[in-house]
């Protein structure tokens, strides 16, 4: 069990095709207020939030059409934004490659404080040890011999999920691809895709090729983690080696947006959709699909949301929880409406009716002492009290 | 004279605030414009150009009025008296 933080209020990170929106809360979740947009005109894809170390920072990838993409942060919750001159995140000139959008920025463990991850187009992993000041291009993934038969889903050759699972093992799903996952730290990486179908090939079950949506895993149990694929929905018990179809109830099993519970390894969420061909909500009725069971069985989660005409459609990171007891569960469409609820997803609220197209919805419980005086205050401390401690002398 | 590259309002920030940049360096091609506007200013050589060494996709460059994509590229000519426009290209959603 992780132990839950303090609770000094919520934020709901929510990035659109028009720019970035943040909504805040307190603790109780009752009531939210927004403030942005953000990075106005640009597409953000990506967004997160890393209170690591005392920090209380906001990234946010942004896709300029014009000029390239951007990786961007703010230290006073959106109010002001970094601003390199230089793109901090490029391919290597030798790779051949050329960014074309971040879709996935992850802070690394709690225990690495410094460490994060970005997944881009085309796909590859970027890492950063010094919190996000510089990056270098995941050199295994970079020259994996896959790497020549990795073919454009939809939304481009995209790496956009990253799961670190512990221990020097990470795992990251990309479409198309499917899931690889490295043993050493990201120096080699494997296709574990076995038991995961790819309906849009002749060979149904390849070993790698397949079109993952998205992939979620819990910190207290990493080896068990839920996939939502392109057509398909499996969990795997055996870090990945083995996937087994838990469609077990569910409308459809095609859809993008999946989200783990903050605190229970079994229960996740889904929004399915009802085809490839049609990627709307089964029978226009606006529902999230939850298990306790590890997808053992689906429940619809409806109170609140819209049963009727609701043609709508979530996106692989449109739907989030937050780290609250009970967990808050938020997500987002690709119409501009943003839904909370307060009690793991009994009930909702609408907190947004027309925001621009939603792509991106990342909730974090803010941790407290996170002032800049506090840190400063904080930082003294630590400084007074090294000082008075015994100087160890080398012998 | 110099050659002059325009930076569109969007660069600006990137370029001292600067609409137009004249370039000291010797220039034969629009790539070696780009180069010595890069060098002073890798903020804008970062938004025009991708990691390649390409136009990005929704830009254009001109050479006084035409458009360099019709004609070589980076390759295309200039002359002390040209003027490079860099200016976003009609596209977006």
């Amino acid at each position: 069990m992780i132990k839950k933080p303090a609770n000094s209020g919520v934020l709901l990170l929510v990035g659109t095709t028009k720019g970035a929106f943040v909504f805040r809360s307190t603790g109780a979740r009752t009531k939210w207020t927004m403030s942005g947009p953000y990075l106005r005109g640009e597409p953000v894809y990506a967004m997160a939030f890393d209170g690591r170390a005392g920090r209380q920072r906001i990234w946010a990838g942004t896709g300029n059409p014009f000029f390239g993409s951007s990786l961007r942060s703010s230290d006073d919750l959106g109010k002001t934004w970094s601003e390199k001159a230089e793109h901090a995140i490029k391919f290597p000139a030798e790779s051949g490659l050329a960014l074309k959008q971040i879709w996935q920025i992850r802070p690394g463990p709690a225990h690495r404080p410094d460490v994060m991850y970005c997944g881009v187009e085309p796909s590859a992993l970027f890492e950063s040890q010094d919190a996000g000041k510089t990056w270098t291009a995941n050199a295994g993934l970079l020259g994996h011999e896959h790497r020549p038969k990795w073919t454009p889903g939809g939304g481009g050759q995209c790496l956009h999920t990253i799961v670190p699972l512990g221990d020097g093992r990470i795992g990251i799903a990309m479409s198309t691809g499917g899931f690889y996952r490295s043993d050493d730290g990201g120096k080699s990486w494997r296709a574990r895709n076995v038991g995961v179908r790819a309906e849009f090939l002749p060979d149904k079950y390849p070993e790698f090729g397949q079109c993952v949506h998205k992939v979620v895993s819990h910190p207290s149990r990493p080896e068990r983690m839920f996939l939502q694929n392109h057509w398909g929905l499996y969990r795997s018990d055996d870090w990945g080696e083995t996937w087994h179809d838990i469609a077990n109830g569910v409308p459809s099993d095609f859809g993008f947006a999946m989200a783990i519970h903050p605190h229970d390894p079994d229960t996740a969420y889904i929004v399915p959709l009802e085809s490839d061909q049609f990627r709307c909500v089964p029978e226009a009725k606006l529902r999230v699909y939850r298990t306790r069971d590890a997808g053992k069985s689906w429940k619809a989660l409806s109170r609140g949301l819209p049963q009727e005409g609701a043609f709508e459609s979530v996106l692989r990171d449109g739907l989030d929880t937050d780290a609250s007891d009970p967990a808050g569960v938020y997500f987002g469409t690709r119409s501009g409406k943003v839904f909370a609820s307060r009690d793991e997803g009994a009930t909702w609220d609408m907190v947004a009716r027309s925001l621009p197209s939603v792509v991106c919805v990342k909730a974090a419980v803010m941790p407290r002492a996170t002032s800049h005086a506090t840190r400063k205050m904080a930082t003294a401390r630590r400084k007074k009290a090294s000082a008075h401690r015994p100087v160890r002398r080398a012998r | 004279m110099p050659v002059v590259v325009a930076i569109p309002g969007p660069l600006q920030p990137y370029a001292g605030g600067r609409a137009a940049v004249e370039l000291r360096e010797r220039c034969d091609t629009v790539g070696d414009a780009l180069e010595a506007l890069g060098e002073q200013y890798p903020g804008v050589r970062d938004r025009v150009l991708t990691e390649q060494g390409d136009v990005r996709q929704h830009l254009n460059v001109f050479v006084d009025e035409d458009n360099v994509r019709f004609s070589l590229g980076l390759a295309t000519p200039v002359s002390p008296e040209s003027r490079v426009t860099i200016l976003p290209a009609v596209s977006g959603g």
